[in-house]
């Protein structure tokens, strides 16, 4: 802005005289206490991982599969999976209300969300057919 | 001028006439802290640890597939850029996850004076580069162990 220009108030209100009245917003508690009990659950997770890639590094597929086959390791592989990625989503959210704005946030959460969900259903469906139906022939 | 965030930058002259007054100061202006790298690396360690997480799933899925999907996996996994890459993940996961746990210590009201985030910083960094290094050491050493004991039975 050019500072020849005269600036002129219109209209002046505060943030919170805006928001006064209208009710809460609803959602913001609930994300910001559903990132950190997604964290929480994530750290014994994350240990149990930890110990599952020292098990398996350098393994080849039936070893993979054996692994995967029981149902211990099934269970806490689409623990980890589903709260990886609902803790991303919560986490990049973020990051778009921080940096996206205008008419750009609604389709930018929404992208977010489509793509967190894909890519969480893509981990479940792989860990139940590894778990469940896995294939071990040469051909597949 | 719509709302207060406006009308804050508005000042009067000493002949009395409305000026726009400058923006406060941008991010360069401030002296560097580690805080604040730790800060916005947190951030940039998670939206890593997210991408190598979906990496991390199509090795799942290869595993799923099949042997052969599996192989093609292997091809990037035992490649000097792959192993970059999960270097890279391994490295953002840990630090992710060391941030992630003093973002809780604060939360619960621990650790949150300012003397005591700058005490625990150089720490959060020494961690992190160790907890990295070691874990990176063993899953290389035991994917190394592993490939030559396959060698000696076959």
């Amino acid at each position: 802005m050019n500072a020849s220009h005269t600036p002129r108030i219109d209209v002046m209100r505060s943030q919170l005289g805006r928001a006064r009245g209208l009710g809460s917003g609803k959602a913001g508690v609930d994300h910001w206490w559903l990132e950190r009990m997604s964290a929480v659950a994530l750290v014994p997770l994350s240990g149990w991982f930890v110990l599952q890639v020292l098990r398996l590094a350098g393994a080849e597929q039936q070893d993979v599969v054996e692994w995967g086959g029981k149902p211990a390791n099934a269970s806490m592989l689409l623990a980890l999976m589903v709260l990886t990625f609902y803790h991303m989503q919560l986490g990049l959210q973020v990051i778009i209300d921080d940096y996206v704005h205008g008419k750009a946030h609604l389709p930018a959460s929404l992208l977010l969300k489509g793509a967190a969900l894909l890519i969480g259903l893509f981990a479940v469906v792989a860990v139940l057919k590894l778990a469940l139906a896995p294939s071990t022939k040469a051909g597949a | 001028m719509q709302d207060v965030r406006d009308a804050l930058y508005i000042g009067h002259r000493s002949d009395g006439t409305l000026t726009r007054r400058p923006m406060s100061p941008h991010l360069q202006v401030y002296r560097f802290r580690l805080s604040m790298f730790l800060s916005i690396a947190n951030r940039a360690a998670g939206v890593a640890a997210a991408a190598g997480s979906a990496l991390g799933v199509c090795w799942l899925n290869a595993a799923a597939k099949g042997p052969e999907s599996f192989k093609k996996v292997q091809k990037v996994t035992r490649n000097p850029l792959g192993k970059l890459a999960l270097a890279g993940w391994t490295l953002a996961l840990v630090y992710h996850f060391v941030a992630g746990l003093r973002h809780l210590a604060w939360d619960a009201g621990y650790r949150f004076e300012k003397k005591e985030i700058n005490e625990d910083g150089p720490v959060a960094v020494g961690v992190t580069v160790g907890a990295t290094l070691v874990l990176l050491a063993s899953i290389f050493g035991v994917a190394a162990c592993r490939s030559r004991k396959k060698k000696k039975a076959s």
